[in-house]
Formats: C-alpha cells, sequence, structure tokens
C-alpha cells in the first residue's frame, strides 16, 4: 500500500510555499538592526597591490566600517584543495573579479554609494590569459608561493593515463583523427543572485543564512575568516534558488565577508549581490583545450592520445577533482586498449572556475562523441554501428582498469531506448550533411551523443553523509539529513526514500532543514550525491529506527524482535490483525523510556586511485546517458532550430519521476545552452556579458519538447538503490547537439558555443 | 492621497515610493517578497507582477506606476483561506516547481496568457513566457502546468 502513496505525481514539500511566494531565500529575511555590505573590486586583472585607500569612503553618510584584508581577524587566505583563494585581496589581483574591500552602512544604497569612494594603488604586471603561456618554463607565476612537483609554475595539478602503449600503438593504427577541440567558461546563471545574512548571536556564535549549496563548507569558510573554531559558526539553510555546482565558492566567501563585518561591527550583517557582481566575481566551468589523437584500427578505437589544459584561472578551487574526472572519462564509455591522457590545470588571470553541473565531463564529450562520429564517416560505417563496437559492457574493463561488475552495465539499453524513442536510423537518413532540399533554406540534422559517469565523488575526495531520524512520542518523524535543498528536490526524494523504507505515509515525515551544529558534516551537495549519498544514510537510519522500534514494541504485539514488520503506516506484528499505529508506538515507546531516535551513516564502498600511472577503480558506481536532437540549420542565417529532444538516463531506482523528469529537461536545456549560446565574451580578462540581457540562456522559445526515459536497474551498492542523475542528463546535448550540425551541414564545429557562420 | 490597489486592497501610497524601484517598495517595505531581484535590467522577468492585469517587470519601474492602478503579486493569487489557484496547483502537479525563484513571477506570467486567451497553443504559451528564465526546468513542465490549468480559464 505506501508504494502507491508514496508515487505522487509531482509532489515536494516545499512546492506551495514555493508556488505561494512564501518560501524564503536569503535575502527575503530581515533582523532587527541588520546593516548592508557590498563589495568593492578593483578594476585590474593582475597587480601588485600598494594600497587600498579607505578613509573618504569611511565618511561617507551611513558608512560604518570598510574593511579590507587588513582587517580580517582570522585568514583572508582559504579554499577547499589549496589555500590559494584571498577572500579580500592581500597582495596582488589576480583576476577582474577580486573584491580589494566591503563596504558595511545602514543601508545598502549607502553603502553602494560609498564604494565608488575607495581606492586601488597597484602596479599592474603583465596578464596571463594564454593556456600555453601560463604553461612555458619562463611564464609569470599568478601564485608565487605555489610549487607544484617540486618547482614554482602555474600548474595546478596534472592527473594522467597510462594503459597500455598508446603511443607505439597509434602508428599502427589504420587512420588517427587528430583534432583541437575548445570550450568556453559558463556561467552557472542560477535564478537567485549570491546573498549571505549573518547574525553575530549573545552566545558567541556567528549565526549564518546563505544562498548557498554546501553549509558545511560555508561553515570552514567561515571560521576561517573569523579565526574561530568550527563550533562557533552555525550555519543555517534556507531556500536556495538554484546552484548547478556555483554556490560552493563563492557563496561561503560572500557568508564569509558578511560574517567578518557582523563581527567588526556587531550587528546583523546583509550581503545582497547585484546581478552584474555575481557574474564578474563568481566562478565558471573550466574551459578546456583538449588535443585529441584517436587511433581507429580493425573498425575500433584502438588508441587515444590525449593533452588537456584546464584553465583554472586565478584561484584553484577544485580544479584538481574536476579534472580528474575528466582523466577517468576521457575516453567516453568506450573500451580503449591503449590510452596515454594528460590532464593539466593551470593557474591564469581569466576568471576564476570551479565546480559546474557536469564537473568536468561536459568538455570531453564534446570532444570524444564527435570523434566517434568522424571515425564512424571516415569507416563509412553507421555511428550506430561504431558505438556497438566499441562500447563498455557487463565485465568490461575501464581505462583506469576498473572491472564493471558489481552493477548492471546498462549502456546498450540507454542507447537502444534513445534510438528507438526518436527513430535513429531512418531519420539519420533524411540528414542534409549540407545539401539543403530543393527550394529549401533548411538543413536537417539528428546527433546523439553516449556517456558513462562516476557517480559522487569517487577518488576526488572523502564520501560519507549522515541522516537523524527523530520519530516524537506523537508518532510523528522529523527527518534531517546532511544534504542540502537547492531546489534540486533533495528533500522530498530523501522523505520519499525514508517512507518507503519506514512503510509510512509521507506525510508522517516533516524534514527538518539541517544545521552545521546538529548533523555531522556530510560533505558537499555536488557530484549528483544527493540521493545516492544521503539516501543511503536515510536507509540506515531507517533500518536502525526500525530495529529499536521492534525491540520495544514486540512485547506489545506478541512476538520476537525479528518478527515486527512496518507497513502500511503502521508497525505489526506476526499476523496482519496484531499491530500499532504509530501515534499507539510512540506512545508505547515513551512510557518504556525508550528514545525512537536513530543515527545512519553511509560510507562509500572503497576507490582507488594510482596518482602515477591513472589505474585504480575511480568510483565505486557508475551511471549510464544517452541523448538524441533533431534540429534545422538555416543556410542563410546560420540559426540553429532545435525541433525533439530525447534522453535515456539509467538511474538505478526512480525515487520521485516528476522531479526525475525535472532533471532531465533542465539538464538538456542547460546543455543545448552551453553549446548553442552561452559566452561571456571574454576580452583580455575582462567579462564583457556582465548581466542576462547580454549572457544569454536558453528561453522558453529556444526548446522544443523533451522526452525522458528513465531506466531503472537497482544498483546493489547503494542502500536506497538509487543513484543521481543531475549531472548526467547536463553532460551530453553538447555533443549530440554538435553532431545534429554535423549531419545537417557537413561541416564540423570544434569549440563552444558553435558559432555558423556566413552563408552555408 | 495617492492611492492603489494590491492584491484587492486599498493602500496608500508614501510620497517616497514614487520615486523607489517598484521592486524594492514592494520587497523591502511591503514585505511583500514573493517578486524577486534576478537582474536588474528587465531580462529575467523573476520580478514580474500584473498591474491592470498586464505583466510588469517591477524592478524597471517606480511607484508612480502603480497609482491609481490594480497590482496583483503572487501573495494575491491563492484563494482567500489559502487554497491554491487552480493554476498554482498545476505548477505543483506537474513538477513545474525546482528550486522556485522564478516560480511566483511565472505563475502571475502565465495567469495574464490565460485570462487573455484560454486556450493557448504550446507555441503560444512558450513565447507568453519566453521573457522569464528558468535555469532548473528547462521550461517543460511549466508549458504542461500551463495548458493543463486552462481550462479553469474558460
Amino acid at each position: 500500500m505506501s508504494e502507491d502513496v508514496n508515487k505522487p505525481r509531482g509532489w515536494r514539500n516545499d512546492a506551495i510555499a514555493k508556488v505561494t511566494g512564501r518560501a524564503k531565500y536569503c535575502d527575503d529575511l530581515k533582523i532587527h538592526g541588520m546593516v548592508h555590505a557590498v563589495p568593492v573590486y578593483g578594476d585590474e586583472i593582475h597587480a601588485r597591490i600598494l594600497a587600498v585607500e579607505t578613509e573618504q569612503a569611511q565618511s561617507a553618510p551611513g558608512v560604518l566600517a570598510v574593511l579590507t584584508a587588513k582587517d580580517v581577524v582570522g585568514s583572508t587566505r582559504f579554499g577547499q584543495i589549496f589555500r590559494d583563494h584571498r577572500m579580500l585581496a592581500d597582495d596582488k589581483i589576480r583576476y577582474n573579479g577580486d573584491v580589494i574591500a566591503i563596504v558595511v552602512a545602514e543601508t545598502r544604497a549607502q553603502a553602494v554609494t560609498a564604494s565608488s569612494l575607495v581606492r586601488l594603488e597597484a602596479v599592474p604586471l603583465r596578464p596571463i590569459l594564454d593556456l600555453e603561456d601560463a604553461l612555458a618554463d619562463d611564464s609569470i607565476l599568478i601564485h608565487e608561493d605555489h610549487v607544484h612537483e617540486g618547482r614554482h609554475c602555474n600548474i595546478t595539478n596534472h592527473h594522467k593515463v597510462r594503459r597500455g602503449d598508446a603511443r607505439a600503438e597509434l602508428a599502427r593504427c589504420d587512420f588517427v583523427l587528430d583534432e583541437v577541440f575548445e570550450t568556453r567558461q559558463v556561467e552557472h546563471s542560477y535564478m537567485e543572485p549570491e546573498s549571505a545574512l549573518c547574525v553575530p548571536r549573545p552566545d558567541g556564535v556567528m549565526e549564518v543564512y546563505g544562498s548557498m549549496q554546501h553549509p558545511f563548507s560555508t561553515r570552514k569558510f567561515v571560521a576561517a575568516i573569523l579565526g574561530t573554531a568550527l563550533t562557533d559558526v552555525e550555519v543555517r539553510s534556507v531556500s536556495v534558488g538554484g546552484g548547478f555546482g556555483g554556490k560552493d565558492d563563492t557563496a561561503a566567501i560572500v557568508c564569509a565577508r558578511a560574517a567578518l563585518a557582523a563581527r567588526i561591527v556587531g550587528r546583523a550583517v546583509k550581503i545582497t549581490y547585484d546581478r552584474e557582481w555575481s557574474i564578474r566575481e563568481s566562478y565558471k566551468r573550466h574551459p578546456y583545450k583538449m588535443h585529441y589523437r584517436m587511433g581507429i584500427k580493425d573498425g575500433r578505437i584502438h588508441a587515444v592520445e590525449v593533452r588537456i589544459v584546464a584553465d583554472a584561472g586565478a584561484y584553484c578551487s577544485v580544479t584538481p577533482w574536476v579534472t580528474l574526472r575528466s582523466t577517468v572519462q576521457c575516453c567516453g564509455p568506450y573500451d580503449v586498449a591503449h590510452v596515454h591522457c594528460d590532464m593539466y590545470g593551470v593557474y591564469t588571470n581569466n576568471g576564476f572556475t570551479g565546480a559546474m553541473r557536469g564537473f568536468g565531463s561536459p568538455q570531453v564529450n564534446f570532444a570524444v562523441e564527435q570523434l566517434v562520429e568522424m571515425a564512424a564517416l571516415r569507416l563509412e560505417i553507421s555511428s550506430v554501428e561504431f558505438r556497438k563496437r566499441n562500447m563498455l559492457r557487463q565485465g568490461s574493463t575501464t581505462i583506469t582498469g576498473q572491472v564493471l561488475s558489481e552493477h548492471t552495465v546498462s549502456l546498450g539499453q540507454v542507447f537502444e531506448e534513445t534510438l528507438n524513442k526518436i527513430d535513429y536510423e531512418r531519420k539519420y537518413a533524411r540528414c542534409s550533411h549540407g545539401r539543403p532540399e530543393e527550394g529549401s533554406d533548411e538543413l536537417y540534422g539528428i546527433g546523439m551523443a553516449l556517456s558513462y559517469r562516476g557517480m559522487s565523488l569517487g577518488a576526488e575526495g572523502m564520501d560519507f553523509n549522515s541522516a537523524i531520524i527523530n520519530m516524537q512520542f506523537d508518532g510523528s518523524i522529523l527527518l534531517e539529513v546532511a544534504i542540502h535543498e537547492n531546489g534540486q528536490g533533495a528533500e522530498s526524494a530523501l522523505i520519499l526514500i525514508a517512507a518507503r523504507e519506514l512503510g509510512v505515509r509521507k506525510e508522517r515525515i516533516r524534514y527538518r532543514q539541517p544545521s552545521t551544529s546538529n548533523i555531522p558534516d556530510g560533505g558537499t551537495t555536488v557530484a549528483s550525491r544527493g540521493t545516492i549519498m544521503g539516501g543511503g544514510a536515510t536507509v540506515i537510519a531507517a533500518r536502525r529506527l526500525k530495529r529499536i522500534l521492534a525491540g520495544v514494541l514486540c512485547g506489545k504485539l506478541g512476538c520476537e524482535p525479528e518478527e515486527v514488520r512496518f507497513f502500511n503506516d503502521r508497525v505489526y506484528g506476526k499476523t496482519d490483525d496484531v499491530f500499532l499505529d504509530y501515534e499507539q508506538a510512540g506512545r508505547e515507546m515513551c512510557l518504556e523510556q525508550e528514545y525512537p531516535y536513530a543515527f545512519g551513516a553511509f560510507k562509500a564502498p572503497r576507490v582507488s586511485w594510482d596518482e602515477a600511472t591513472g589505474q585504480g577503480n575511480a568510483y565505486f558506481t557508475w551511471v549510464y546517458g544517452c541523448q538524441a536532437v533533431e534540429l534545422t540549420v538555416n543556410t542563410k542565417t546560420g540559426k540553429v532550430k532545435l525541433q525533439n529532444m530525447v534522453a535515456a538516463h539509467e538511474v538505478g531506482k526512480a525515487i520521485n519521476r516528476e522531479m526525475l523528469l525535472g532533471q532531465f529537461y533542465g539538464g538538456m536545456a542547460m546543455g543545448a545552452g552551453f553549446v548553442l549560446f552561452e559566452d561571456l565574451n571574454v576580452r583580455e580578462g575582462r567579462i564583457v556579458s556582465r548581466n542576462l540581457n547580454t549572457y544569454r540562456i536558453p528561453r522558453a522559445t529556444d526548446l522544443p519538447d523533451m522526452q525522458g526515459i528513465i531506466i531503472e536497474n537497482e544498483d546493489p551498492l547503494s542502500p536506497s538503490k538509487a543513484k543521481g542523475v543531475g549531472e548526467p542528463t547536463n553532460e551530453l546535448m553538447a555533443p549530440a547537439i554538435a553532431n545534429a550540425i554535423g549531419n545537417a551541414t557537413g561541416k564540423r564545429y570544434f569549440k563552444t558555443p558553435i558559432r555558423i557562420e556566413g552563408v552555408l | 492621497m495617492i492611492t492603489t490597489t494590491i492584491n484587492g486592497r486599498s493602500h496608500v501610497l508614501p510620497e517616497s515610493a514614487l520615486r523607489q524601484s517598484l521592486l524594492s517598495y514592494l520587497r523591502e517595505d511591503l514585505d511583500l517578497t514573493g517578486a524577486k531581484y534576478g537582474c536588474g535590467v528587465g531580462a529575467c522577468g523573476a520580478c514580474s507582477i500584473l498591474v491592470d492585469k498586464t505583466v510588469v517587470k517591477s524592478c524597471r519601474q517606480t511607484g508612480l506606476y502603480i497609482v491609481g492602478k490594480n497590482v496583483l503579486t503572487i501573495e494575491g493569487m491563492a484563494r482567500p483561506g489559502g487554497e491554491l489557484h487552480p493554476l498554482q496547483k498545476a505548477f505543483v502537479d506537474h513538477g513545474a516547481i525546482q528550486c522556485g525563484f522564478c516560480t511566483p513571477a511565472m505563475v502571475l506570467t502565465a495567469h495574464a496568457l490565460l485570462l487573455k486567451n484560454s486556450n493557448p497553443t504550446r507555441d503560444e504559451i512558450r513565447k507568453a513566457i519566453s521573457a522569464n528564465l528558468c535555469r532548473c526546468t528547462g521550461y517543460q513542465q511549466i508549458v504542461d502546468a500551463i495548458q493543463s490549468a486552462a481550462e479553469h480559464y474558460r
């Protein structure tokens, strides 16, 4: 019974709050006595700071304080991997979004006015904007104290894959595709710009509300700038207006600056960003330059040599982790015997880059899935046949030596379902290949792309999560999980997982938005890990709660503890006529003075990684996806019109179908934006397109109706049987569109966003 | 006395509101925080409200714009007693809500469309909401919701 009840259409716990406008986002909050702060930028790209003059600004009306790096109580330098990020610039300006001061004033307008009075005195340095310049042995250093493999240089990290002997084997191939692909920075464009509200509590704790996707990371940044213990900071959740990977570092830093201001002026401080500040300062998806040499022998991908350089920009952020995923997935979901991959992250003065939905896969997929298509064309076979020959199957070994045997390898399944749904092979015959039909200006093309993706963090980092289920004595249940609701529907999914495991109605469960002072650090809500990791912890906590309840209630139910059953929103004994409802169960627990309270922790199964050879079981489980698209290209204007988009993704087990499909559609749309529209127009290190009128994300009229196919193969390594879907949906549409444009125009486009110049 | 009607109730506008950004007046002075700041240049539509049943980007106007007019914000959409308007219900049922930041303005924009055209095609719906940006949903379930709610306007 509970199965059906808990499979509603379109349910989420915060839907009514959001559709009525009652949901409170950070900037919607007010605190008595609250004041405002704004950032001040230095209009340089690369410069040595001599002085930040604040006197004039300090005497402006309403101004309470103007804070620079000198006022930082703890450390202005912090970061998730390297402590290189200047929350307030101290020694140098490293990119055009570096903040030199914050102005705190009674009103936001006063703070904005005063901010123009802050003066930066600096000596300009030569900006390093080109990746090869940054890599040169004699390059100017962005971070003079940074050391990589024993020498001072701009390289943040170097990942490798060494499998077989790719260099030698390329010479033995029938042909080698030798191509360079480039992708640009992408702005997350969460609809809610960054906002933070910090309240200095009488007990000495700094209470933090913020538009962030990682309360635990935020707590670390705040504690660093204040120089306090983690217990002296409590980060509370509010509704967040989207993240897509983008509300980690920058959002945490905005919170940290507000906390510093609150500590110094002794009042609650709010910082809410203008969109221009957000686009100027926040990190972006890494631009990649990818040089692939793919060797084909006997109709198979025999060897791949690839050198990739990722532009980390001014600060490292999570570049080593982003590029690790690109390294592991650099050959797509194919069986390749010989691989030689060198992947570098490098510092430049171009913005700064970090996590964005996909996390290093959208870039490599853009290259690999086009190369596969080009190989098939050269072989004069269909790309469907070519992919079938080369794709990973149950028991296959990945390029890092991982045997795919502990879950269902559903690559073939997502592939077939997508092709059937869009009717690929029949429609492929209609492709224009550069020749429009008589009297038409439209070229037609269909294209697809295929991928596999390691779940959660894998070899990137520590991967564990926790859940608290706190049943009350009236039978109602509080659920708290160390996973953050960014808008994706995490809370609803976790409620449904708990309800299913406990056999209760979902209405019995209230989600308690986590506080960093209550639940243990569960890591960041990134890497599509909310459902798999948070859901895993929830299932483990629910099982523990059932054991606690069974141990106490078995007496009342006249059976052994192991005979107690949980379904139908009740607790049953051996037979269906002996039961307690939850209200009775709660009362009994109280009378027995036993707490129906359970803590659950899920630790990801062990992964392995050898940095020297790039071999190991990089991720404990994998998901598989395929997307396809039909489009037309106008021969006169070069305009691309999307006509139909289909996606099939394997998700382990579907928890909340409407929300799951929402992830599909949103991811596909964002992938289309990446490849067709989105361009920040970075000129000499300055972002020209600084607002949503010039940075163009997909509109409703840019997109066709889409179709999503959910493939379920329960994953034995996931306690909830579910896996993640947020990122896989965003890593395939770009190459699918590039392939469709290729099939329409007969031309290849190697850079994002694709610009179809002139008359075709 | 300068008056306006907001969500069905008559309201006296202070002199200062006439020069203030309408979005800021609604949010900061009246605590009607359903209208959101997303860009400040009228590009994202998150601040949209209805003035005399027409979509207005409140970040681009001052309080002067609503003098003597009828304003509807998201806070005025639900029926008295809190029952959701059928259009709001459709958004919930179709999974058209993710982060929710664009949702209030999206609902109001759809409401304005359906008041004028109670039987729109999917293309007409897409056109009507094309000035409202959403980064989460890919718009599909929003279009579904608006289409299914249309019958309540006939």
